[in-house]
């Protein structure tokens, strides 16, 4: 009998779960959020956040089952934003927002790789700009010049001239839509620091004042000056932004990474000399892990009050407003990259004192260079994407870089973007709403301001293979040096022999000619 | 394999016997085959996953990726990638820094070269002399003397080891401290203690979490400014210290990290060996009056011998393969003084610069195939036979 009654349980059960099957799907109602990792080779390398698309709307939607994978690095800067508008674009037009997140160590190949192996797992790649030309010259990118015209919600002239030429163009054509704009800045305490340091010598006398006295209040000692050291992170480009006033002086078009005539590095001379000793001085003058500290780190301890000063691209500003993280509020100021009152005489290779021949762009004789290390976050479109892929992807990107979205993401700390649109600069009413008091927002922008109009301002090196003559060559020795595995005069060889031999093996004269073309841009 | 004849079916035409004949022939033909084709899809199988990929790193070690018009081209460059590291511009990276020998590094070679020489000596009076024999010993010893010149040099106080030898460190250092580590927690859970199935269990755990796990756990618990242990750090006065800024403090941790995840391996097997020994010879060895100590290094010791050869093989070809630990940790610094060679080829690998890390992978192949086969064929069978 009880055989019978469970067979009898197990038919029903079974029935019961083919007409559930057969049974039309009821629209869904709640966005559902599934977040996985992958550990590829000990690292954790991706985590896919999939949004579903909330329930339909009577009619079909312009992009009914359409997916759009997006690829950047591990965030929650840059992903944060581009995670939580998905489902609010999905509610807009039926596409699906997948995005994947990777190390920043990673990303450069790992979206090269899925290109050129055919994979094309992803539709879009926020990545660095500096890098598209080696996948723009593989075809790997998809123009995106007439979708840019045609598009009214992106509002094209409002993104900065030096965004929309630097961060979105290559060789006259549209590859990205920029959502970032990226300058090395100095932020300080106001609190403690009343007039901001204009040279490297007064921050490093600051910095000495400030490193082991309590600034926050805790009964610990606290630093005079906090940046991001750590080796195959971030950090490699703050060696240019100290090394940029001593070697650049003439205006953008001069170049800081090499000589214009030869494609030789700028690297092997008293101004990068220079650098080193100021870089290698300011890592004794911060936390006792420096040398272990990415972006992420140094943010942390300076809005939790343990810095006097910092050098970073435009996060610190929208973070110290951060009531629930941050203990400086209001007590923040941002100011353009300190200068130089002696500078590199390339005939020489000597330091010369500034004069107007010499420092023609220098401020109160201070040659201030700010760089615009990275050149902000950029999405591009994978050209082997189907057309209406492509289509929903550009859709996407407009939607997130558009001033309705863009202008309010920009004043929130964790989405790691920062100011790129005129109009964020001149309404000041957003930063306002976000917490930042109205002299702290003219504070902060007018830094951003005063790097961006800068004559002298240094661009990012933009050559094929850019990644290895940065991310590798440099940032290997930079990490080397500051270990005290090598000196001064080693590391700028090592960069130098390693920087030569790249240029030999790709071709001097192709990318000497690369190298001239990204000095021409327009600001 | 069945050769019996059928003799149903069809009458034979011709004389009795042929047509069976013909059939056993075709039969014992198809057995013969029968071995290679049953085995066919595992000899594709592996020509498939192992070998196809190793001859394919192997050429594009030998190229140069370069992106075109259209995509990518490898250039075939010859041995250019693997001159690079021996010679070439990340000759410091890869070999390290050269310079005098401290005193101690003159003593340490000079050991290795004698024993080489009593080594070699033996060999060649002994009864298993032969001239192909001595060529391999020849080829072993010059390798061996080769390393540890490298082996003194970088790591004389003016010298810097590249990651050829900090991997050599990493994978000596944690085998000894595994092994030793293991047989102690091993020999104590064979006891009649109290509460050792528990301890069995908890022994493990670190072997069944992931290494990247392992090293996220060790750079929080290793925060001196903050994280769990901050207030014995500030107690101690190390709180404004960071094990992260010194060369062989942050090989410290990387090694600590390492030792504490795989030694659990090494208990367990060794443990299993333990308990698989007989009771007879102990019980005859404590009749005898024999001490605990005589009893382990006389009975035990020697007893898990072969299990022990066996396990060391297995862990030193895996521990050249580290990575997660010096990755996460430090991301290969202070400078590159923690990036093992795995990591070496990961980081030329980021870039695509796929030649140059095939390049560094197959050193690591040749590395530790020598380091294996030697092992394999000296210290194991002599301790396997002991």
């Amino acid at each position: 009998m009880k055989q019978i009654i469970a067979k009898a349980f197990a038919v029903a059960t079974v029935l019961t779960l083919v007409l559930a099957a057969c049974a039309t799907p009821t629209p869904q109602t709640v966005i559902q959020t599934q977040v996985v990792t992958q550990v590829v080779a000990g690292t954790p390398v991706e985590t896919i956040i999939e949004v579903t698309a909330p329930p339909a709307t009577e009619a079909p939607q312009q992009y009914e089952g359409v997916t759009i994978n997006v690829l950047t690095f591990t965030g929650p800067q840059i992903a944060e934003p581009l995670q939580r508008r998905g489902p609010e674009f999905t509610a807009r037009t039926g596409a699906t927002i997948n995005v994947a997140t990777v190390p920043f160590s990673d990303l450069y190949q790992k979206a090269l790789t899925d290109f050129a192996t055919g994979t094309n797992s992803y539709d879009i790649i926020v990545f660095d700009p500096q890098w598209m030309g080696d996948y723009i010259s593989a075809g790997y990118l998809e123009d995106l010049t007439d979708r840019v015209n045609a598009n009214k919600e992106l509002e094209w002239e409002d993104i900065g001239p030096f965004f929309r030429d630097f961060s979105a163009t290559y060789e006259g054509k549209v590859y990205t839509v920029p959502l970032d704009g990226d300058f090395h800045m100095m932020y300080y305490r106001t609190d403690l620091i009343k007039t901001p340091p204009a040279t490297w010598d007064e921050y490093i006398a600051l910095a000495k004042e400030f490193q082991g006295k309590d600034l926050n209040g805790d009964g610990k000692e606290d630093f005079g000056t906090c940046m991001a050291m750590k080796r195959a992170a971030q950090s490699y480009w703050f060696i240019t932004s100290i090394a940029a006033p001593f070697i650049q002086t003439q205006g953008t078009g001069e170049g800081a990474f090499f000589d214009t005539s030869n494609m030789q590095p700028l690297i092997n001379n008293a101004g990068f000399a220079k650098a080193l000793d100021i870089y290698k001085t300011l890592s004794t003058l911060g936390p006792p892990d420096q040398l272990n500290l990415d972006v992420g780190d140094t943010r942390g301890l300076f809005t939790s009050g343990r810095c006097a000063m910092s050098l970073d691209w435009g996060d610190i500003g929208p973070l110290a407003t951060d009531p629930a993280t941050s203990t400086v509020i209001d007590k923040v100021g941002a100011a353009i990259m300190p200068g130089t009152k002696e500078v590199l005489d390339r005939a020489t290779g000597k330091l010369v004192p500034c004069d107007d021949k010499t420092c023609p762009y220098a401020i109160d004789g201070v040659n201030h260079a700010p760089f615009a290390a990275f050149g902000g976050w950029s999405g591009a479109i994978n050209a082997a994407s189907k057309p209406e892929v492509k289509d929903a992807a550009f859709d996407y990107l407009a939607y997130v870089s558009a001033p309705a979205q863009s202008n309010v993401d920009v004043t929130i700390g964790k989405t790691g973007f920062n100011p790129y649109r005129l109009s964020q600069f001149l309404n000041r009413e957003q930063w306002v709403k976000s917490g930042m008091s109205a002299a702290a927002a003219s504070n902060y922008l007018g830094a951003i301001e005063g790097s961006l109009n800068s004559p002298n301002m240094v661009l990012d090196l933009r050559i094929p293979q850019n990644a290895y003559y940065q991310g590798t060559v440099l940032d290997t020795a930079v990490a080397q040096f500051l270990a005290g595995e090598l000196d001064a005069a080693a590391t700028m060889k090592q960069i130098e022999d390693g920087w030569n031999q790249k240029t030999d093996e790709l071709g001097r004269d192709s990318q000497l000619a690369a190298y001239k073309a990204s000095l021409g841009v327009k600001k | 394999m069945s050769t019996s004849v059928t003799t149903q079916g069809p009458t034979p035409t011709g004389s009795g016997l042929e047509a069976p004949s013909r059939i056993a022939r075709i039969q014992a033909r198809l057995d013969s085959v029968a071995g290679s084709a049953f085995i066919m899809p595992a000899v594709l199988v592996v020509l498939l996953l192992s070998i196809f990929p190793l001859i394919v790193s192997l050429y594009v070690s030998l190229t140069r990726l370069q992106f075109v018009k259209g995509g990518f081209q490898l250039t075939f460059v010859g041995l250019d990638n693997y001159a690079k590291l021996v010679v070439g511009i990340d000759k410091d990276h890869f070999l390290g820094v050269f310079s005098n020998p401290a005193p101690i590094g003159w003593l340490l070679f000079g050991l290795v070269v004698v024993w080489l020489a009593v080594w070699l000596a033996r060999f060649v009076r002994g009864p298993n002399f032969s001239i192909g024999g001595l060529v391999s010993r020849l080829f072993s010893g010059l390798v061996i003397s080769a390393g540890a010149w490298l082996i003194a040099r970088t790591l004389s106080p003016e010298g810097r080891p590249g990651t050829v030898v900090v991997t050599l460190i990493y994978v000596f250092t944690g085998l000894v401290v595994q092994y030793v580590l293991g047989l102690c927690l091993a020999v104590l859970c064979v006891q009649q203690i109290p509460g050792r199935r528990f301890f069995r269990v908890v022994f493990l755990l670190p072997m069944m979490i992931t290494p990247v796990g392992v090293a996220y756990l060790f750079r929080m618990l290793a925060d001196t400014s903050k994280g769990p242990f901050y207030p014995v750090w500030d107690m101690l006065g190390l709180s404004n210290t960071s094990w992260a800024t010194n060369a062989w403090s942050a090989r410290a941790a990387v090694m600590i990290g390492d030792i504490w995840q795989w030694t659990p391996f090494m208990f367990i097997v060794l443990l299993a060996a333990l308990e698989s020994q007989s009771v007879e010879a102990i019980e005859a060895a404590v009749v005898d009056g024999a001490n605990r100590w005589q009893i382990f290094w006389a009975i035990t010791l020697p007893g898990i011998l072969p299990v022990s050869s066996t396990l060391i093989l297995i862990r030193m070809i895996e521990a050249f393969k580290i990575m997660d630990l010096p990755n996460i940790l430090t991301n290969g610094g202070p400078g590159t003084a923690t990036e093992s060679l795995t990591l070496h080829a990961y980081t030329i690998w980021r870039t695509l610069d796929i030649g140059g890390s095939a390049a560094v992978a197959y050193m690591l192949l040749f590395i530790v195939t020598f380091v294996g086969v030697s092992y394999a064929n000296e210290i194991r069978r002599r301790l396997s036979e002991a």
